[in-house]
């Protein structure tokens, strides 16, 4: 902008129209070159240490690697076996061939645990085959498998193998909104006993709203009243927002935890003034959820808001109130109209840090209290099945971006011009 | 000229430390042993890898870990792994020598298969201690405390919450123990779909009074301050926390569920020859009956537990009383199911 009126201010007879607009051009390439440069370190950290990583972990939720890196000529022909169908002799041949490859050099195991993902026992059942099948000379038929276990003859068995024959997959997306690939390529709901995701991805955004809401509703007042008191105590009681906000999240919750338990502080005040008579369970359920994610989300609320409210004159409430409109209508009319893009994004901002929250719940929460991250870590350390975890980070990343676009949709316009 | 120096110099010790670090890494490093940190380590530390120091001369690295098969692998599979003596759980243990990760060991140079207690014994790893999961409480809050998983199910008796792993191992199996089933014949019930059920179903009952823990050193907290009345733990812990912070916790041994850790050798090892000599030092009788003195683990050489301190031994998975009653925890059981189990544990536990 500046260089744009510095050229135009220059005397114009000196410039013909076509060589300004080419001075010009230079003049914010060489400027956009200088800024690309400067922003370059930047770029490439963020590739290196946010896109790569990232991008190559969700990538494992489509990824079936196992059997094709191990056994190429077996799952070459399982993907062209129809769905539903057994196996002919020379499946069978190539698979048996392969499987005492695989067993001899020890790389078993990966499709093992691939395969018992899908289905229970399927690991046994493929040392125990690989313990079985003869030296090479011997014939390997759809009945000689059968005849070491029942299980090869079942078409659920092949459908397992074929769906697990990569390079990619949907198994893992697929069971991360519970469901999965019948025998006939067809898909069903997983079983009661099995299905979790759907109702944990429910939960997830049914608390983090629950936390959001109770965030505004204590937040809008103490932004208020940091935005209306004199500077000096504003500061003041900014640094009380802000202290929680620079400690450690697993500390204040810690906190959380001896102030809830049955022998804590609340319940032992609770009973020393007589207000109950038997401890309160406050932990290890929702309600301690719902206390500690609101307390530790807070910051988050007040801050957007308080700035915003900063900047919003109190002319217009005055002006009100001398037209005769209540103290409440004015400020429902006009006030709250104004702080919209704080509201906004403080809970934008609070709903989405609450839906990746994994220590909080796993502290003060009980088993049926835990988000979806909670199991996103729980096969990332302890199963060691990366597949699920990504496809459950895959979810929940699609999930957010989509309300992040409803967020710009609805009040992404409304918050520029209100700036 | 005189401004060069300062980055001349800079460069050189860049180089020189370069060439120090590649050659450090072509070096032969010292034998290393890997084991669980903490109290367990220290206690190690103190019986098996100072006494193998002083009377070998070997150099020995320590180095700690939590566990994972997954780490064995990238260890293994990457080649120059750092560590040669590894502590591993069971479920390690047979996964890892069924994909070819540890060395097999020399079973003569440490004594024969039969000088050891028979879940110790594997061609891959021997039992380094036994240690087991039990039934734990507050003896200042419980005058008559529980005696089994049976009183753990009864909330009249005793009201209150209790802990138990969040996770489907140990947790089905203590749920049959408390709906009668007998020690020996869990893993046949657990094994068939009505037994899973029926796990679930006595789970069921109880669920509304479990906290579940994920961390284990959580648990000595939340017995003392009453948050749980009761729980699933590992009785070194608790006797540890009697111990060190004057606690007055007490244990029901009947129906335990103990396991073996072992110690193994990493396949390709550079220093296979000292690591041998290390596992077969730290399972000979002489050293291994030190250890449940020094924390109350169970040990694996059969004479070690006949010359063993039989005080020290009465507080380990190892006592003839406390063996009794338990449940030799079934690492293939797991290894084959614990994919679905859990899943369905974590199905359950979430609704």
């Amino acid at each position: 902008m500046s260089n744009g009126a510095t050229l135009r201010a220059a005397p114009v007879v000196a410039f013909d129209s076509a060589a300004l607009k080419a001075g010009l051009r230079r003049a914010e390439r060489s400027q956009k070159f200088h800024a690309l440069v400067l922003v370059a370190p930047l770029l490439l950290f963020l590739a290196l240490n946010f896109v790569l990583p990232i991008g190559s972990m969700l990538l494992r939720s489509i990824q079936d690697p196992e059997m094709s890196a191990a056994m190429p000529a077996t799952a070459a022909l399982l993907r062209a076996l129809p769905n539903g169908a057994l196996p002919d002799d020379r499946l069978v041949g190539v698979l048996v061939t392969e499987l005492r490859q695989t067993s001899e050099r020890g790389a078993l195991s990966g499709i093992a645990n691939r395969l018992n993902y899908d289905i229970n026992g399927f690991r046994a059942l493929l040392f125990r085959t690989a313990l079985q099948i003869g030296p090479e000379t011997s014939r390997a038929t759809l009945d000689d498998l059968v005849s070491i276990d029942p299980r090869w003859g079942l078409r659920e068995t092949w459908a397992a193998l074929k769906h697990a024959s990569g390079p990619y997959t949907s198994f893992y997306l697929l069971a991360a909104v519970d469901r999965r690939v019948t025998a006939d390529g067809g898909i069903a709901k997983t079983p009661a006993q099995q299905a979790i995701f759907v109702d944990v991805f429910e939960r997830t955004f049914g608390v983090s709203a629950v936390v959001t809401v109770l965030c505004l509703v204590l937040a809008y007042p103490v932004a208020y009243l940091l935005a209306t008191v004199p500077a000096r105590l504003a500061n003041l009681l900014l640094i009380l927002v802000l202290l929680p906000f620079w400690t450690s999240v697993l500390v204040r919750t810690a906190a959380w935890m001896v102030l809830l338990q049955r022998e804590g502080i609340i319940n032992s005040i609770g009973r020393r003034t007589g207000l109950i008579s038997d401890p309160v369970q406050l932990i290890h359920n929702r309600i301690g959820v719902y206390i500690a994610m609101t307390y530790v989300l807070l910051p988050f609320m007040v801050l957007p808001l308080y700035g915003v409210m900063k900047g919003v004159s109190r002319l217009g409430v005055r002006a009100a109130l001398s037209l005769g409109a209540s103290p409440f209508a004015a400020f429902r009319r006009v006030y709250i109209p104004q702080t919209l893009p704080g509201i906004t994004a403080g809970c934008v901002l609070v709903f989405i840090l609450a839906i990746g929250y994994y220590i909080t719940p796993a502290l003060v929460g009980g088993a049926d209290d835990q988000l979806i991250s909670y199991f996103i870590a729980f096969y990332t350390n302890q199963t060691l099945n990366w597949g699920m975890a990504a496809a459950l980070g895959l979810v929940l990343l699609a999930a957010t971006l989509m309300l992040y676009g409803v967020y710009t949709m609805l009040a992404g316009t409304s918050g520029l011009k209100w700036r | 000229m005189t401004r060069e120096t300062p980055v001349r110099s800079i460069t050189m010790i860049g180089i020189v430390a370069l060439i120090a670090l590649i050659g450090s890494c072509v070096e032969a490093r010292d034998l290393t042993v890997t084991a669980w940190g903490g109290a367990s380590q220290a206690a190690a530390q103190k019986v098996y890898f100072k006494p193998f120091v002083e009377k070998t001369g070997i150099k020995l690295q320590e180095d700690s870990w939590s566990g994972g098969i997954g780490v064995l692998r990238t260890k293994v599979q990457g080649g120059n792994a750092s560590w040669d003596v590894v502590q591993v759980e069971v479920d390690e243990l047979i996964l890892g020598c069924e994909e070819g990760l540890f060395e097999k060991l020399d079973w003569g140079r440490l004594g024969g298969k039969d000088k050891f207690i028979a879940p110790a014994v594997n061609e891959c790893g021997v039992g380094a201690v036994v240690w087991a999961n039990a039934l734990g409480y507050d003896g200042d809050r419980l005058k008559d405390g529980p005696k089994n998983w049976r009183d753990f199910w009864d909330v009249k008796k005793f009201p209150g919450k209790r802990g138990m792993r969040k996770g489907a191992k140990y947790t089905l199996e203590i749920a049959l123990l408390a709906d009668g089933v007998k020690p020996q014949d869990v893993y046949k019930v657990l094994g068939t779909p009505e037994g899973v059920d029926r796990a679930f179903k006595k789970l069921d009952e109880l669920k509304p009074s479990i906290i579940w823990w994920t961390n284990v050193s959580q648990v000595p907290d939340m017995l003392a301050s009453g948050e749980l009345t009761m729980s699933v733990i590992t009785p070194a812990r608790l006797l540890a926390a009697n111990k060190n912070d004057k606690r007055n916790f007490k244990l029901a041994w009947d129906g335990n569920l103990y396991s073996i850790d072992y110690w193994v050798i990493l396949k390709g090892s550079p220093n296979k020859e000292q690591a041998m000599q290390l596992v077969s030092f730290m399972t000979r009788p002489e050293n291994q009956k030190q250890l449940p003195s020094v924390i109350p683990l169970g040990v694996t050489n059969k004479e070690a537990i006949a010359q063993a301190d039989p005080d020290a031994l009465a507080n380990t998975p190892a006592n003839p009383d406390n063996i009794k009653n338990a449940v030799n925890i079934n690492a293939p059981f797991w290894v084959e199911n614990s994919d679905q189990l859990n899943q369905r544990f974590n199905a359950w536990a979430t609704k």
